[in-house]
């Protein structure tokens, strides 16, 4: 599938409604905002933004700017976009990729992130697109800053500006030593370049700053707890808000007794339609004034796990437009029938939370009309647009800031909290703040998609395979069609009509697309009587992914031993996003049949490396929190309502669920840096379900592989973890 | 409304607050000492982790009013002279956190372990450690940034 289209789906994912405004800045307002120096703006975008944008909807692309680049007469430097640090080290990987075109040091640059009023519109940060569309435009600013400072040396000095360097932060004659820091070129006045078109980029094989171990920007704040995440933002005066929530999902309000509540001195109550919420001057009172909230709902009978995937089987209510088969060759039926090795299996896997351990969180403030709001998202554009549809104002009326927040993998696109906020704040007079509960977080936010996956598959028994059908209902596209070379092929994702709000995930629906395609490949494997990394291999060419598994099997020891009915070894792997990922785990089952994952092996290429620590560090979180839906995590849901909405409930990975982990990375310096923040999830649970295979000789397919006894999914598992 | 004194960081502080009111609110929201995180509010996470008297404390399932009489250490107290504590630089020398969110818990259940268990193993690591969650999956890297504080020369649990 096209990268567009993907990222097209990915936004049609999304369970809120585009808002589509754009407003254009007038750049002399936005010169305004600056001293003296050179104000360097990204235009003719068109390239970028096809990418980093959206061009549906009736949302106007940005063809103004997409981004832009100051330094300042005293030579520091600020860069202003609209992506968001939300733990995946973005703020330091972009600050390098600027330094290193820019030839200035490191620590002059600062980077302005996710607040609507400063920074140009984006669509969000997810899709793993921050690496590879961000940071070619900002480098591509960047270098044309350079080349123009060169040029105003070269003037000045009335020389030839290919006999002329830039190296830390000064222009330099190399021929009699003369040199002018940038802040001396720029004479203080305010000069605006904006730059179209091809700029030479730096090749990653010459980076001195890219491409090196640079420590998280302002780490020392995370490590003292002087960051201000969303939730600590304090306002003069501020109140804290409390927001009624109603029965079970698809409720509705019978009645509702606000006297007790109004009775708290101190606290104010709003009703607005359904939104019945109240505020006052601590949490303490807010709280009380909230139990004293009598209202009575009309909760619908609703579906369960229990019934789940027959659900999703089933065609939507909603006539959805067919959106046809994503890949169609050859003819799958005239080349089953004449396989010698016919599979037909199906794989599930369950909804799970996000649970990002910093709840959804607002302050909002509203003086002289104009709303500010501090919250955690991944798109700001689209929490302001929210906001004024929620409010009916202007753009200019609204500003979100989103200070570098406690995570979200994929599960804070939306902008309740900042609704929340903003109509107390509207109805007080006063800052609001509003922090959802643990318990409002696993309830009201949204899910992971559950999804259903049906594959059948045709082979020869020298193990070339001949067929390949895949459909997956609900979870998604991604990663959906096959790296493996099979000339007859139907693969298509049916949308379904899903029981529980559902959205974005790290890396969407390429871990359920992984799990169920990386275990079919084993078991045709085991039918065919090959060993699974030798089956893969003669079934696959694309050199990317090959050298992944075989930079794994390598590091792993692979063949090495023969799996145990107490230790099994399991091989999967894949690519999405313009990242390459392979798996080796080594799994211990004991004899009450506990699942401890013992040791992962795991290779990375995502073309050349922006910051090998970051990368290290996002591939192994990955690894880490792939094990909780491989082996334990699944939302229970009855009637409308969550049943394990705690963590004492819903069990995440700890520190005793960590296996060994080593990371193989391939620095790929002739291929453009992709993304790397979300692929590295879909190796772990088709490793780990192959190397239960391999020991005990019973397939799992269903993700959670090893639930607690509690869980009522559809198939109970015979392992625990 | 109850009022009482908390000895915070080294610092008699007066506070007015319901008697029930949890140390982490008292800490956050009346002390503005934000360091202190909200996770889920029942002892299940760990983002809420202080010291009282040196041991390791849920603020969130802590009665503030219960907390007076103790000396309460929360992250912002670690730093002396302004130079991070042993198990901070740690921290910031093996990377050990994505989005930082669970930090402040983490350094301050380290600062325990090592205070009693100024060597510990791998194990004893993980079986102290394992009331604290990391989202984002940084478990590795923390390990490695207890054992790297607990060679400290400074050693870790000095304050």
């Amino acid at each position: 599938m096209k990268v567009r289209d993907a990222l097209l789906d990915e936004l049609a994912q999304h369970t809120i409604d585009d808002k589509p405004y754009w407003f254009r800045l007038d750049r002399r307002d936005f010169l305004k905002l600056f001293g003296g120096g050179l104000l360097v703006c990204l235009a003719d975008v068109s390239t970028w933004a096809q990418e980093s944008g959206r061009n549906f909807g009736g949302h106007e692309l940005p063809k103004d700017i997409a981004s832009w680049l100051h330094i300042a007469a005293d030579g520091r430097v600020t860069v202003f976009t609209g992506k968001v640090e939300v733990g995946q080290n973005i703020r330091t990987s972009l600050a390098q990729q600027v330094a290193e075109e820019l030839r200035v040091p490191f620590d002059t640059i600062t980077m302005v992130m996710g607040d609507t009023d400063l920074v140009p519109w984006d669509a969000g940060t997810f899709g793993s697109r921050t690496t590879p569309t961000m940071g070619p435009q900002l480098r591509t600013m960047a270098a044309a800053a350079r080349d123009m400072l060169i040029e105003t040396a070269a003037a000045r000095w009335k020389v030839d500006p290919a006999t002329l360097t830039a190296a830390d932060a000064k222009v330099t004659n190399p021929r009699n030593g003369h040199s002018l820091t940038y802040g001396e070129l720029t004479r203080g006045e305010k000069l605006m370049k904006t730059v179209s078109g091809e700029v030479a980029l730096t090749p990653a094989s010459d980076w001195k700053v890219a491409g090196t171990a640079v420590p998280k920007v302002n780490g020392r704040d995370f490590v003292t707890g002087k960051h201000k995440y969303p939730s600590d933002i304090v306002r003069p005066g501020m109140m804290f808000g409390k927001v009624l929530r109603p029965a079970g999902f698809n409720a509705t309000l019978v009645s509702v007794d606000t006297s007790g509540a109004e009775k708290i001195s101190g606290a104010k109550v709003v009703q607005d339609g359904n939104f019945i919420a109240v505020a006052a001057a601590d949490a303490s009172t807010a709280e009380s004034a909230l139990s004293a909230l009598r209202a009575t709902w009309n909760v619908p009978a609703q579906p369960s796990n229990k019934e789940l995937f027959a659900l999703l089987k089933q065609p939507p209510a909603t006539q959805q437009e067919d959106r046809g088969p994503e890949h169609v060759s050859g003819s799958v039926p005239q080349a089953m029938a004449s396989a010698l090795i016919q599979l037909h299996q199906q794989y599930t896997v369950q909804y799970i939370a996000h649970a990002p351990l910093e709840p959804r969180a607002a302050v909002a403030e509203w003086v002289s009309g104009k709303l500010t709001v501090w919250t955690g998202t991944q798109r700001p554009f689209g929490v302001r647009d929210e906001l004024m549809a929620a409010f009916h104002i202007p753009v200019e009326q609204v500003r979100v800031i989103q200070p570098d927040m406690g995570s979200g993998y994929g599960g804070k696109h939306t902008g309740e909290a900042a609704v929340e906020a903003a109509r107390l704040a509207k109805a007080t007079g006063k800052p609001v703040k509003v922090v959802w509960t643990r318990e409002e977080e696993f309830t009201w936010a949204y899910f992971r998609p559950a999804g259903l996956i049906e594959i059948s598959s045709g082979a020869q028994h020298d193990g070339t395979l001949v067929a390949w059908e895949h459909h997956n209902y609900n979870s998604g596209p991604a990663a959906i069609t096959t790296p493996y070379n099979v000339a007859n092929q139907l693969i298509q994702f049916h949308p379904a009509n899903s029981p529980l709000r559902q959205g974005s995930y790290r890396s969407l629906a390429a871990t359920a697309n992984h799990f169920a395609r990386e275990s079919h490949m084993d078991e045709v494997a085991h039918a065919v009587g090959m060993d699974p990394l030798e089956f893969r291999m003669k079934n696959l060419s694309d050199p990317r992914l090959r050298a992944v598994f075989q930079t794994a099997a390598e590091k792993f020891g692979w063949g090495g031993s023969k799996s145990t009915s107490q230790r099994g070894f399991g091989i999967a792997g894949g690519t999405d996003k313009g990242g390459y990922v392979a798996t080796c785990v080594e799994v211990e089952i004991n004899p009450d049949k506990k699942i401890k994952i013992r040791r992962v092996v795991q290779a990375w290429e995502s073309g050349a490396i922006v910051n090998p620590d970051g990368l290290r560090n996002q591939v192994g979180g990955a690894i880490v929190q792939a094990i909780g839906g491989a082996l334990f995590e699944s939302i229970q849901f009855a009637n409308g309502r969550i049943l394990n909405p705690h963590f004492a409930q819903y069990r995440v990975p700890r520190f005793s669920d960590t296996p060994q982990i080593e990371i193989v990375l391939i620095d790929r310096k002739d291929l453009p840096s992709a993304g790397a923040g979300e692929s590295g999830i879909v190796g772990l649970a088709p490793a780990v379900g192959n190397a239960i295979f391999a020991a005990t000789g019973t397939r799992l397919r269903n993700m959670p592989m090893a639930p607690p006894s509690a869980a009522s999914g559809e198939t109970v598992s015979m392992f625990r973890s | 409304m109850a009022d009482f004194v908390l000895k915070v960081n080294g610092t008699e502080l007066h506070v007015s607050a319901p008697a029930d009111e949890s140390l982490l609110f008292v800490l956050r929201d009346r002390l503005n000492l934000t360091g202190t995180k909200y996770g889920c509010g029942e002892g299940q996470c760990g983002a809420c982790t202080v010291l009282l008297d040196g041991q390791p404390a849920r603020s969130c399932i802590t009665p503030a009013s219960g907390a007076a009489g103790t000396n309460i250490t929360t992250i912002e107290g670690l730093e002396q002279n302004g130079q991070v504590s042993p198990v901070q630089q740690a921290f910031l020398e093996e990377g050990a956190f994505q989005c930082g969110y669970c930090t402040s818990g983490m350094v301050l259940s380290a600062t325990a372990l090592l205070r009693k268990t100024p060597h510990p193993t791998d194990e004893q690591i993980v079986a102290h450690m394992d009331g604290n969650i990391c989202r984002c999956g940084t478990y590795p890297r923390i390990i490695d940034a207890v054992k790297r504080a607990s060679q400290s020369p400074a050693k870790a649990g000095g304050q």
